[in-house]
């Protein structure tokens, strides 16, 4: 037996459309007000002075709760970071488009494994090495050997004049 | 509800159940038929409503005391050690309480493998327990990072880091649960809430578990479906109060040593140093009750994979009633089914120790070999068993062993009949 569509069926729908919009639009400030507030959002950049920083010295600073690390590097690593082979590595990325101003690596100090930060000049590539589950970083801080899938984040930067980088 | 009907002997007491049946239910649990062969490992069940309890009520002590905020938490949870009177008994409890949850969670889950107690007809008593199991799990992560100590915070980090794994949405996901850019004030406000709101969803998943099983009544460690009331079952009131309290007893000196005597030994160190965003701990290993799961996830190299690995560990368990294809339920007449079982405890426990161990070299073997036993186990092993393995002649009743003869004298005489043949 063919079943009609009715009048009825009809309200049924509509009834229930406008009640999955009505529920949604309840449900969602719900959940959004967990996502990132006003208060936090205004905190999302930092001037740093970076005058101090020598040769071969890495200063890390807190941008949005997280460790930045800014790190003036030394000719030979920048030697090494630059003659490392594109096909060598996991996420390939060229030194120059990772530091613009290749004595200055500014990027995020937190590992893309699972967030914690690696310690400076440590592991098998004179970069960085995560002690949470053991992935090692090079002078550039491209992800080497070890679980984490992507090289470490270079935030947006910009010097702001000679000796002051803004983050952010 | 019980087959008989029940009629209070008071006025009042009529009066009243007429209008709201508690007497019926305080009937109902009292006079409830147990089989009377229930072992120690039967007692966990009620100490575990204890365990919820202690913890539930420790919690809302220290909730008075406590303050979370990250500029305060950590000075907070001091001041409950140093200044609020009894302050230190009653979070000494409160952090001890959760291993001893989980010590008793395990043995009840291990004896309910042993027995079969998850096969049919109890398949949903047994997924609604593995829910249980799994809102424990948040809530003691999310409690452990309310003292705002290191491992609180890169706990928190690493864990909430997990679902970035998730393809696209992974990382608008994992800021969302933050509320920010990094685990921070608006991070422990909302682990706050939940871990207060966690326990009174267990409560009322524990009222479900208790009303499911007492719909086909307690299985048994002969497994064997009983008639109730009769001469294989006792009322639950005296007997089975009496055995549960006295193992409560016996469970509270071990609960006692460890607050009294150890109150740290389940900690880290490193939790009394507050936390630092710009530091991560030089070990990072979550609490000992969650390290087989850490092994698994850490034994697979690829971090997509590894937290499926993982997530995949605990679900499989809510299929096992029908991966289990055996018909018999008790391990006492599964001569090979026994001999996996210790297996399976062996790995379990081999994959607790690798968890805590570095994830290199010897140990990434060992927890890589457990990981592929681990899933084997539940997805070769238990179907195939079913249907190869000779099981050994399953009593009828339970007094039939010992006095011979059985409430069921039918299916006596029919077993008898198939033997002479």
């Amino acid at each position: 037996m063919e079943k009609k569509t009715k009048r009825r069926d009809f309200l049924f729908t509509a009834t229930y459309a406008v009640g999955a919009v009505g529920a949604g639009a309840v449900i969602w400030p719900m959940i959004d007000q967990m996502n990132p507030d006003a208060s936090v959002k205004a905190l999302a950049s930092t001037e740093v002075d970076v005058s101090a920083v020598n040769p071969g010295k890495t200063i890390t600073v807190l941008w949005r709760g997280k460790p930045v690390f800014i790190r003036r590097r030394t000719p030979e690593e920048i030697a090494e970071a630059k003659s490392v082979k594109l096909e060598d590595l996991k996420h390939p990325e060229k030194d120059e488009d990772r530091a613009k101003n290749p004595e200055w690596l500014v990027m995020l100090g937190v590992c893309t494994h699972l967030g914690c930060v690696p310690l400076d000049q440590k592991g098998d590539y004179n970069g960085w090495f995560c002690p949470c589950h053991g992935s090692h970083y090079d002078t550039s801080g491209r992800i080497r050997k070890g679980p984490a899938p992507t090289n470490m984040e270079i935030p947006e930067y910009k010097f702001v004049d000679a000796n002051t980088i803004k983050i952010g | 509800m019980s087959e008989h009907e029940y009629t209070p002997k008071s006025k009042v007491g009529k009066w009243f159940n007429d209008r709201l049946p508690l007497l019926t239910l305080a009937n109902h649990l009292t006079d409830y038929p147990t089989p009377k062969n229930l072992n120690y490992w039967w007692t966990f069940g009620g100490i575990l409503t204890f365990c919820l309890i202690t913890q539930i009520v420790t919690g809302l002590v220290l909730a008075m005391h406590y303050i979370a905020h990250a500029d305060m938490a950590f000075q907070s949870v001091e001041h409950i050690m140093r200044d609020v009177n009894y302050g230190w008994l009653i979070r000494y409890i409160h952090a001890n309480g959760a291993s001893m949850f989980f010590l008793a969670v395990y043995i009840h889950i291990f004896r309910s493998l042993f027995y079969g107690s998850y096969k049919s007809p109890r398949e949903i008593i047994w997924i609604i327990g593995i829910i249980i199991y799994l809102l424990m799990m948040a809530a003691a992560f999310l409690g452990y990072v309310l003292p705002w100590g290191q491992m609180s915070f890169w706990g928190a980090t690493v864990i909430t880091n997990l679902f970035s794994a998730i393809p696209l949405v992974g990382e608008g996901i994992v800021t969302w649960l933050w509320g920010g850019y990094s685990v921070d004030n608006p991070t422990l406000t909302r682990f706050f809430t939940l871990h207060y709101l966690i326990p009174f969803l267990i409560l009322g998943l524990v009222v479900l578990h208790i009303w499911a099983l007492h719909v086909p009544g307690n299985n048994n460690p002969i497994g064997i479906d009983i008639k109730k009331p009769s001469k294989d079952t006792v009322p639950f009131h005296p007997y089975i109060v009496i055995k549960d309290g006295f193992a409560l007893l016996m469970f509270m000196i071990v609960f006692a040593f460890f607050v009294f005597y150890t109150p740290n030994i389940l900690g880290h160190a490193d939790n009394y140093i507050e936390a630092n965003p710009l530091v991560t701990p030089a070990h990072i290993v979550p609490e000992w009750y969650l390290l087989p799961f850490y092994a698994i996830l850490r034994s697979v190299p690829d971090k997509l994979l590894g937290v499926i690995a993982m997530l995949s560990a605990i679900l499989i368990l809510a299929a096992l009633p029908w991966l289990d294809t055996s018909k018999i339920r008790s391990a006492v007449f599964r001569p090979l089914y026994k001999q996996f079982y210790w297996i399976l405890v062996a790995d379990v426990l081999i994959l607790g120790y690798v968890g805590a161990m570095p994830a290199e070299g010897l140990y990434l073997l060992i927890a890589r070999i457990a990981t592929a036993y681990y899933f084997l186990h539940f997805l070769v092993v238990l179907p195939i068993l079913g249907f190869k393995e000779r099981t050994t002649p399953v009593p009828l009743s339970i007094t039939e062993p010992i006095l011979g003869g059985s409430p069921n004298l039918a299916a006596v005489k029919k077993r008898d009949t198939f033997k002479d043949q």
